[in-house]
């Protein structure tokens, strides 16, 4: 009897609709978000992340409205993430209904903020997410950093470290995605993975890649993660929430069934 | 109709705690409440919470309304979540030595660093998750399976001189008190706002609970 992994569905919502990319391009329309969340929630999803893929600033209302929709009747954990950059801008998904922000370029570009948000917030509600990818070559040590801009920039900042340090300044939670995974559907990135959950002292959500429901497990048994995140698995109904949870639960793996 | 009143004294979001209690009883007035009046008019009270302590109790005590919360506790049904469950205790050691409301005799302490379950991995802190409640026998666990999970999130927990308090258990990897009872008072570590179908229950049961254990 002890805590339970968690499985977290994530849905990217650009313009008021839920989308997924493969490698951030060609992008599929899946549905209308909150009827998503809706059956996420009856089959069992431990939390819910929306992340709001909107480019202009104008159509940013609608994942404020979104949220609120769902916060009325899904009464498990939600996450927002995408576009948070000021004090003001977490103000508003709290009051929303959202329970944490995930806060990525934002604290790359000012490590600051992450602290200003944990002190003013809580650290209970600030998600640091991290997007990572392998810069090491074949022979030499594993080796992640830290890239930006949907994984098109790099920023030269090892990604163990920049997790350590996103701790210290008060992130209560690390979302891990690997870059060099996301939208490839051949499982997640166990070696950064186990590297970051390793190393810091806070829950780790793995995420990027997951094709098939023993990655699911394995990013818990391999990659030490404390919940997994997926989203295309779940949007085009190859598998429920239950049926993953039913699979974890019979690798071993302790599940809010 | 009977009401109930979410005390708002800055700390956190109470869209939804008070947007869980409506959907749980839909018959049941919600209010939203900063001042002492609204307070003590209502039938019942939900002491909600997240953040930090020292800032809680400030809030509290600047406001006037540690006395009201006092007063509610002798006289109502109060349900405390979260911090609302910690600042009920007499002292915390977040943020140095923070005094609390004392409605429970007893402190509230942080989980120790490296924790570790039954197959050596590491316990994180914050304990984040759902976790199982071992229940003790109340009113407010009716219709609710024991060992149900809850949604929890915190890094301090409380330890009640009194253990006769407890109304239920959680192991991390310890058991410790995830629920204190006294007379008319409720306090839950974890969110029932955030626990689904077993957390609307809980707040089901305390909005039609009488005081009574």
């Amino acid at each position: 009897m002890s805590l339970a992994k968690r499985i977290i569905p994530c849905l990217d919502v650009d313009n008021g609709r839920v989308v997924k990319g493969v490698k951030f391009i060609d992008i599929r329309d899946a549905g209308d978000p909150v009827e998503v969340a809706r059956r996420y929630d009856r089959e069992g999803a431990d939390e819910i992340t929306f992340l709001d893929i909107t480019a202009t600033h104008d159509n940013r209302d609608t994942i404020v409205h979104v949220v609120e929709q769902v916060a009325s009747e899904v009464f498990i954990p939600l996450t927002v993430g995408g576009g948070i950059r000021t004090l003001d801008d977490i103000r508003r998904m709290l009051n929303a209904g959202a329970d944490k922000v995930g806060i990525n370029s934002a604290a790359v570009f000012n490590p600051e903020f992450v602290s200003e948000a944990a002190q003013r917030f809580g650290s209970q509600c600030i998600v640091v997410a991290i997007d990572a990818k392998k810069v090491s070559t074949t022979g030499e040590a594993d080796r992640w950093e830290i890239f930006t801009h949907g994984g098109r920039k790099a920023t030269g900042i090892d990604a163990i470290a920049w997790a350590e340090k996103m701790v210290s300044y008060g992130a209560g939670e690390i979302l891990l995605t690997s870059m060099d995974r996301d939208g490839t559907r051949e499982g997640f990135d166990l070696l950064l993975t186990r590297a970051i959950s390793e190393a810091v002292s806070v829950p780790v959500i793995a995420s990027g890649g997951v094709g098939n429901l023993d990655h699911l497990a394995e990013g818990v048994i391999t990659g030490k993660a404390d919940a997994v995140l997926a989203a295309s698995i779940f949007h085009f109904a190859e598998y429920t929430i239950q049926q993953a949870k039913q699979h974890m639960a019979s690798r071993g793996i302790e599940m809010r069934l | 109709m009977s009401t109930v009143a979410v005390i708002d004294y800055g700390m956190g979001n109470l869209h939804s705690i008070a947007k869980a209690l409506q959907h749980a009883a839909p018959d049941v007035d919600v209010q939203i409440v900063t001042d002492a009046e609204h307070i003590l008019r209502a039938n019942r009270v939900v002491f909600p919470g997240v953040g930090a302590m020292r800032d809680c109790m400030q809030a509290l005590n600047q406001s006037g309304l540690s006395d009201v919360i006092r007063e509610v506790a002798k006289t109502k049904p109060l349900l405390g979540i979260c911090l609302g469950m910690q600042a009920l205790l007499s002292d915390s050691e977040e943020n140095g030595l923070t005094l609390g409301l004392d409605i429970f005799s007893g402190h509230v302490v942080r989980f120790a660093e490296d924790l570790s379950d039954s197959e050596g991995n590491k316990l994180k802190i914050p304990h984040m998750g759902w976790n199982q409640v071992q229940q003790r026998a109340h009113p407010l666990w009716d219709k609710i399976p024991q060992d149900s999970r809850f949604y929890f999130v915190h890094s301090y927990y409380a330890k009640p001189n009194d253990s006769a308090v407890i109304a239920a258990t959680t192991n991390y990897p310890d058991a410790f008190a995830c629920a204190l009872s006294q007379d008319n008072v409720f306090a839950v570590q974890f969110h029932p706002e955030k626990s689904q179908t077993v957390g609307l229950q809980l707040l089901n049961n305390f909005l039609h609970w009488d005081g009574q254990s």
